[in-house]
């Protein structure tokens, strides 16, 4: 069968989900099926449907089931969303709508990505530029202590750190891909550890200082670790060293350890993750209410959990039970009505996504092409296990979303046009007669 | 650059597999406690969310318990029969997270806490969890007639089904109201409404025990109804002087005529002569020395047995046990008035003794039984032969002008009884512990009863308790 076709066929499982899903939303909330209801279902297989046409004419080689798994992700996404709160489900709807314009905007746009090459310092001074827009006064916002968002007259809050993610892995793979060699023959041993070449690490040094600028500066934990875990996993592939790796790893623990060590946000954040039950820190207003209720509410959930629904979301009285549901905690509300079958399941699709961009950077027959898929692949991996990593207490808890489940406008349009990169990167690995085969190594 | 790209997936398999052993940890592993952490407020509010099932009396029509609809999603707890049911019923209080009584002994069906299978359909077909109802054996109208008859002094009436085992009555005053709980102070106020007298209060059982030492005399074939003992009073029992009421003097008597009469020294003698090891047998036949098996919460439920003058509990098998005044009722027995029920009952249902039960049947809401209690032999106390016996000696108690238990005679149908004065408080107090056990009709039994009252002015189980058993037999019999 020929991948386009593939991708059509692969498909029909998120039509059913969505389909099944809304309908098990209706028959609880025990209201007819509406002509409302049934057009969110409509539109949205509507828009995958067009989303695989432009596929199908643009990009004919690309993987077949990338863009399925993801329409899964946001198929499910959205019906969880709409049994939170179906006003947010039509947002996140248009949300879609503005991913899907912007992804195959990139697609027509970027159809040579290696383009991106010749802008790669300017992608990276406007990725870390929009990082540090939160804290610009009369726009910046703060959530939690975090300085995450920025707000937009039209579109409401905006989050730079999902699209600077993606700037700073076209630059790496970029930049990487020009010194990679030079940073490996350059590099003298010293007391049996690697050294690389100062000169040529100097930029590299420059997104160590970002991630720990994010950390000074956004006080957010969490896009810190994605952001220096994409560019490790980016170095890694491109010099074959794991000294760097450990190199970088001890930098940033140090940089953590003291620049976050003085930051009340990130220290607190952290006394919460070891003693999520201590009640001092538990009544604490940003302590450790939202995780120890995170805790709480898959423990409701068990195997199988307590179906799609079900879970306990608020108190008789209307406040809130679980805190930010539709955003950080989502994972939590799916482990509570889903258990850990259903927990699993939704992990499998992210470890499958990130199993499929390996596969591209594998095929890639150059050097940026792989080095952009594994950068794009790995700060993806990183985005899942930071949040359901800090939902479930093996990290400290921070505000990162999950990528197409989770509400929020910016991390969707940012992760489509993620996928759009990767798409592209595919179609051209997997074309049947090589083109030019210049920058392979 | 291959290589490491595919480590790098192993590392993401890695992280991922430590992600799903984080979500098994909080979901199952760790999840029970989780569940029990005090912060966590879930299955509070879970519970709150449950319809509860009713609480119905044996006619199926009074309610004893229902659910109304409280704030936002949940319930509340409601009981219509506050004074009258109050301790069968108990409560459940979520806020307080307290439960007691059927409330919390029959929880499982009232919260519709079925297996897991059925609460997967369940999900599947979107229905709520709802409790199912749950009917009990208590007949309200003698219910109230025992509580009234109580009038407002404290102590306690059981009756039994003696062929089933059925709890007909359990009245125990005084009650209290479960929608408006007392406080400590007023709970001490009221003299411990909280407590069930019928199944946690220990009482000393004076003659109506003699029922259990004359059970065992007649199954060992060492006496007979017409065995003639010497009635003089006093006589020496573990080298301390024992005498009858009055110190009134009988010559040799057969044991009918002892047991009609209360004799002390005659019954005495005969426990002397049984000796510890068969009367504790009989007395474990009889359900003495342990837990009842009652479908009530096991800390609600007080075991009766011998207690040492120190108040500590003795073993069945203990040397301190001073058997001759066991006997009788004395010697530190602390019975409940539910086990004395169990004794007529036993007695009444030719020695079998059938497992009490407040439950008779487990109902959904749509009407069909999910459960029935039925009757279960607990213990067959006594032959066919020596439980007919004791029961014409029983009658003769009732029957007999000189009878002690004349107060409980109901035209047209016979009775069979034995009462029981305990002396408590201080030496020299006129604080008595009437007791009255019974059973009727006395040849064809339908109802065992156990009536006593907490600490009489001088009153005697005869004048005292026999009118109260009267009552609440009168107000089972014609429909029983």
């Amino acid at each position: 069968m020929r991948a386009r076709n593939r991708e059509l066929v692969a498909l029909v499982p998120a039509a059913l989900l969505v389909t099944a899903g809304f309908a098990a939303v209706f028959i609880q909330r025990q209201a007819a099926l509406t002509n409302v209801s049934l057009t969110y279902g409509a539109i949205f297989l509507g828009l995958c449907l067009a989303t695989h046409i432009v596929l199908r004419f643009a990009l004919p080689h690309a993987d077949p089931y990338l863009f399925p798994l993801v329409a899964l992700l946001a198929s499910f996404g959205v019906v969880m969303i709409y049994r939170l709160d179906p006003a947010l489900a039509l947002k996140q709807a248009k949300f879609f709508v503005i991913g899907l314009i912007l992804f195959v905007g990139t697609i027509f746009a970027f159809r040579d990505y290696r383009r991106l090459e010749q802008y790669r310092y300017t992608i990276a001074a406007v990725g870390l530029l929009i990082l540090l827009l939160p804290r610009v006064p009369g726009i910046g916002a703060q959530t939690n202590g975090a300085y995450l968002g920025v707000k937009v007259p039209v579109l409401g809050a905006f989050q730079p750190a999902e699209l600077s993610k993606v700037a700073i892995v076209v630059f790496l793979a970029s930049y990487l891909r020009d010194t990679r060699q030079v940073l490996v023959l350059g590099a003298r041993r010293i007391l049996g550890v690697t050294i690389p070449p100062l000169k040529h690490f100097g930029p590299l040094l420059v997104i160590w200082g970002a991630s720990m600028l994010a950390l000074v500066l956004i006080k957010d934990l969490g896009s810190s670790i994605m952001f220096f875990g994409g560019f490790l996993a980016v170095l890694y592939v491109a010099t074959n060293r794991v000294s760097f790796v450990l190199i970088g790893l001890v930098a940033f623990a140090l940089g953590a350890y003291f620049i976050g060590g003085h930051i009340a946000h990130v220290t607190s954040r952290v006394d919460a993750w070891q003693h999520p039950f201590q009640p001092a820190l538990y009544n604490r207003t940003g302590g450790s209410y939202q995780i120890a209720q995170s805790l709480f509410a898959q423990a409701d959930g068990g195997l199988f959990g307590r179906g799609f629904g079900e879970a306990i979301l608020n108190l008789p009285q209307g406040q809130s039970l679980l805190p930010a549901p539709q955003t950080d905690l989502i994972y939590a509300v799916i482990t509570d009505e889903l258990g850990l079958f259903g927990a699993c399941a939704v992990l499998l699709v992210y470890l499958l996504i990130v199993e499929r961009g390996l596969r591209i950077a594998l095929l890639a027959r150059d050097s940026f092409s792989t080095l952009l898929a594994v950068g794009l692949s790995a700060v993806f991996a990183l985005q899942v296990f930071v949040i359901v990593g800090g939902v479930t207490k093996v990290i400290p808890l921070t505000g990162v979303t999950l990528p197409f489940i989770s509400y929020g406008g910016s991390s969707v349009v940012a992760n489509f046009i993620l996928l759009a990169l990767l798409l592209l990167v595919s179609d051209r690995a997997r074309r049947p007669h090589a083109g030019s085969r210049a920058g392979a190594a | 650059m291959s290589k490491p790209i595919l480590r790098l997936y192993v590392l993401v398999l890695v992280l991922f597999s430590t992600l799903v052993v984080a979500t098994s940890w909080s979901t199952v592993f760790g999840a029970s406690g989780l569940r029990d952490n005090p912060l966590n407020q879930r299955s509070l509010l879970q519970e709150l969310q449950i319809r509860r099932g009713l609480i119905l009396a044996a006619d199926g029509r009074t309610v004893l318990a229902r659910s109304v609809r409280g704030p936002g999603h949940t319930f509340e707890r409601s009981y219509p029969t506050p004074a009258i049911f109050s301790h069968e019923v108990g409560y459940s209080n979520a806020r307080l997270g307290q439960r007691v009584g059927l409330e919390r002994s029959r929880n499982a069906a009232l919260t519709g806490d079925t297996n897991e299978l059925g609460s997967i359909f369940d999900q599947l077909s979107g229905k709520e969890r709802e409790g199912q109802n749950v009917v009990t054996t208590l007949d309200p109208v003698a219910q109230k007639v025992a509580i009234d008859q109580l009038g407002n002094r404290k102590g306690s009436v059981v009756a039994l089904d003696p062929r089933t085992g059925a709890v007909r009555v359990m009245a125990s005053f005084p009650g209290f109201d479960p929608n408006n709980l007392p406080s400590g102070k007023e709970q001490a106020a009221l003299g411990s409404p909280l407590l069930n007298r019928a199944t946690q209060a220990h009482y000393p059982p004076g003659s109506t025990f003699k029922v259990v030492t004359a059970a065992a005399a007649l199954d060992t074939r060492r006496f007979t109804p017409s065995s003639v003992l010497s009635g003089k009073s006093p006589i020496t029992v573990s080298g301390v002087p024992l005498a009858n009421d009055n110190n009134d003097q009988f010559g040799p008597i057969d044991l009918t005529t002892a047991l009609t009469k209360s004799v002390n020294t005659v019954w005495a003698q005969v426990a002397v002569r049984l000796g510890r090891s068969t009367m504790a047998k009989y007395m474990q036949r009889f359900g003495f020395y342990k837990t009842p098996q009652l479908d009530y919460p096991k800390t609600q439920l007080a075991v009766s047995r011998v207690f040492s003058f120190r108040g500590r509990p003795l073993g069945p098998d203990s040397k301190q046990t001073d058997i001759g005044r066991v006997g009788i009722g004395q010697g530190g027995l602390g019975v409940t008035p539910l086990q004395m029920a169990m004794v007529a009952s036993a007695v009444a249902n030719g020695g079998r003794l059938m497992r009490p039960h407040l439950t008779d049947r487990i109902v959904d809401r749509d009407g069909r039984t999910v459960q029935r209690i039925g009757s279960h032999l607990q213990a067959t106390v006594m032959s066919a032969g020596a439980a007919r016996s004791l029961g014409k000696m029983m009658q003769q108690v009732v029957k007999d002008p000189e009878g002690t238990g004349t107060a409980a005679q109901i035209g047209g149908t016979a009775v069979a009884g034995k009462t029981g004065t305990a002396q408590v408080g201080t030496l020299g107090s006129n604080l008595t512990q009437p007791w009255f056990i019974a059973f009727a009709p006395a040849d064809n039994p339908k109802v065992a009863i156990a009536v006593t009252v907490e600490r009489s002015q001088g009153g005697f189980g005869g004048t005292v308790a026999a009118p109260i058993a009267k009552r609440v037999l009168e107000a089972l019999l014609p429909r029983g």
